[in-house]
């Protein structure tokens, strides 16, 4: 039973101070401060008045930033959904691999989340460009279908024409997926091993293929940890500022690009600051969506 | 096959040793289609890492087709002096965080998990908003803070020109490492600080020799995060960092800017074999704990 504050007010108070003084000073007035940036007005090149206007929210819903806004729901949308389709037949792969395997597996699925995430952009530019090894690779097929086709009489293909695979949003979501995998398969990892297998099994006996049995009996039950995988790979992908910004091309903007832009480069920080709230307001959104979901897996359950 | 020749064998055919066992209904690991999911999604995953770390040995600045066995880049990389400050500077701020981050953390988990009190729910909430509120928004939040509410005093020596940017790691690292905690907490048998009080142990004793000790595994995992998120943190170090601040990752990413060469494959390999090595030794620490657990 967790005592009252009153019965150990010294020990409250050296165990609460610090942490509650901290997480005011250095998050909650950094926060509070952009917020009132937001109703604020640029009016010479380092002073905002607080003027009350709401004129940034306002530019913000231009057809333009909301462009951006649909952008990049868009793309983070599709890398969730594109990790929910690769990482569930992982996870659930590593949820059935014997007790060893497991163990590994994890540790490999995990590892690159520990590795600097510009490094593993870095890396994935090498693999993506024009001179990189997937054209390569596909530059050797190519060459080999052509020497075939002369081979048996027919027009050979002609020059490779490298594929352009960076600098554009296609590039930007294959990043997104491969920052975010390991998120995604590991609350779903641990969803699927909890489950009750003998459901699984009465399905299975029952004469459901495994198909279905995954389709209507394990995604039911998994629900909870599909909508925990499912947030915490949309909220990063959402507010992605480096992806877009080393594997995207000029078209590629997603709202960080455009929120550091307006901090730097346009110096509007009321605006920025704006941008940045709403950014906020869609991720608290989608937490309330997926307590949502799991509060409905719960009375069910 | 085996099976249906069976029953007609006669005694002469020796008992073969049975072939591979057929997987079981569940045993999705030993089926085909999935081994091949498996297998491609580490390739995906590790290729890029692979080729990366290979390349950074290439004798060619092209950094394209194998040309020979080198150390050169490492040599260049190691004598880039700013590269080699900008490496120390996210080791030195990364190892700040962790301390501070594993002591506040450990104080709000405890906090939380002690104590009733008005306006727990409000603070509960509060604590989870670092951990969910996107990357971008904390940075230009701290921008603005260490601009104008407290500037950071400019020209300070090292490493105390690197507070501004280790207040922003803190803020987001500590309260994941308060999530790690409670959750190790929430194991704990009250009636052991009970006990120790009614010995007469003091508060402080309690809490050092009885809830600390149970803490310990949370601690470590609670301080391996810190420390990896602290030295991964690309935006919001980029957000407030100076000229004579950079980290790593902010010095990767201008270079990356002017020009990709194999130099930077040599610091980022440098970078990832530090991180799997403090990864490994933080796991292996982790691991120890049920033995001292029963103890």
């Amino acid at each position: 039973m967790e005592q009252s504050w009153k019965q150990a007010k010294t020990a409250f108070a050296a165990v609460a101070a610090p942490p509650v003084f901290w997480l005011l000073l250095f998050f909650v007035v950094p926060l509070a401060v952009i917020w009132a940036y937001t109703f604020g007005e640029n009016t010479g090149p380092i002073t905002i008045d607080f003027t009350g206007t709401f004129a940034n929210y306002a530019r913000a819903l231009e057809p333009l930033y909301l462009g951006i806004f649909a952008k990049s729901l868009v793309i983070a949308g599709l890398t969730t959904a594109l990790c929910l389709v690769v990482g569930f037949p992982v996870a659930l792969a590593i949820a059935f691999s014997s007790p060893r395997a497991k163990a590994w597996l994890l540790l490999l699925i995990m590892l690159p989340f520990w590795t600097n995430l510009l490094i593993r952009t870095f890396a994935l530019i090498a693999v993506l460009r024009e001179q990189g090894y997937v054209n390569f690779t596909l530059e050797w097929l190519w060459n080999n279908a052509s020497g075939f086709m002369t081979l048996i009489g027919l027009q050979p293909l002609g020059e490779y024409e490298p594929l352009t695979l960076l600098y554009n949003n296609t590039a930007v979501v294959i990043g997104l997926v491969y920052v975010h995998l390991p998120f995604m398969v590991l609350p779903l990892y641990s969803a699927l091993d909890r489950m009750d297998r003998s459901l699984m099994e009465a399905s299975l006996d029952l004469g459901a293929g495994h198909l279905r049995t995954i389709w209507s009996v394990v995604v039911p039950l998994a629900a909870p940890g599909i909508a925990s995988g499912v947030l915490i790979t949309f909220i990063p992908a959402l507010g992605a500022y480096l992806t877009p910004d080393l594997l995207g091309g000029t078209d590629s903007q997603m709202i960080a690009n455009v929120i550091e832009r307006q901090f730097k480069r346009a110096n509007d920080w009321p605006f920025g600051a704006a941008l940045s709230f709403l950014l906020m307001y869609l991720t608290f959104i989608a937490i309330a969506l997926q307590a949502l979901v799991q509060r409905r897996a719960d009375r069910r359950g | 096959m085996a099976k249906q020749a069976l029953p007609a064998a006669t005694a002469a055919v020796t008992e073969r040793p049975a072939p591979r066992e057929k997987p079981g209904p569940l045993e999705y690991m030993r089926r085909w289609p999935l081994q091949l999911m498996v297998g491609l999604t580490l390739l995906f995953l590790y290729l890029p890492l692979i080729t990366l770390m290979a390349f950074s040995f290439n004798d060619s600045r092209r950094n394209i087709v194998w040309q020979g066995f080198t150390l050169k880049y490492y040599e260049k990389a190691l004598a880039n002096e700013s590269l080699i400050q900008a490496f120390v500077n996210s080791l030195t701020i990364a190892f700040l965080c962790t301390i501070v981050s594993v002591i506040l953390g450990a104080l709000a988990a405890v906090m939380l998990w002690r104590f009733r009190f008005p306006g727990k729910t409000a603070l509960e909430g509060t604590l989870a908003l670092p951990i969910v509120v996107p990357e971008i928004c904390l940075g230009v939040a701290m921008l603005v803070f260490f601009a104008r509410v407290m500037p950071w005093p400019t020209g300070l020596p090292w490493p105390f020109n690197l507070g501004a940017i280790t207040i922003a790691h803190i803020s987001f690292a500590f309260p994941f490492v308060a999530t790690v905690v409670r959750a190790r907490l929430a194991s704990f048998n009250r009636e052991l600080e009970e006990a120790a009080k009614d010995l007469g142990a003091s508060e402080w004793r309690t809490f050092w020799d009885v809830l600390v000790p149970h803490m310990r595994p949370g601690l470590i995992a609670g301080a391996l995060l810190a420390f990896t998120l602290s030295l991964d943190d690309f935006v919001i170090t980029f957000f407030t960092s100076g000229p004579d601040t950079i980290t790593f990752p902010v010095k990767v990413y201008s270079m990356l800017r002017f020009s990709v060469t194999p130099e930077v494959n040599a610091a980022s390999t440098i970078l990832i074999v530090v991180t799997v090595v403090l990864t490994a030794i933080g796991l292996q620490l982790q691991n120890q704990k049920p033995k001292e657990d029963k103890a």
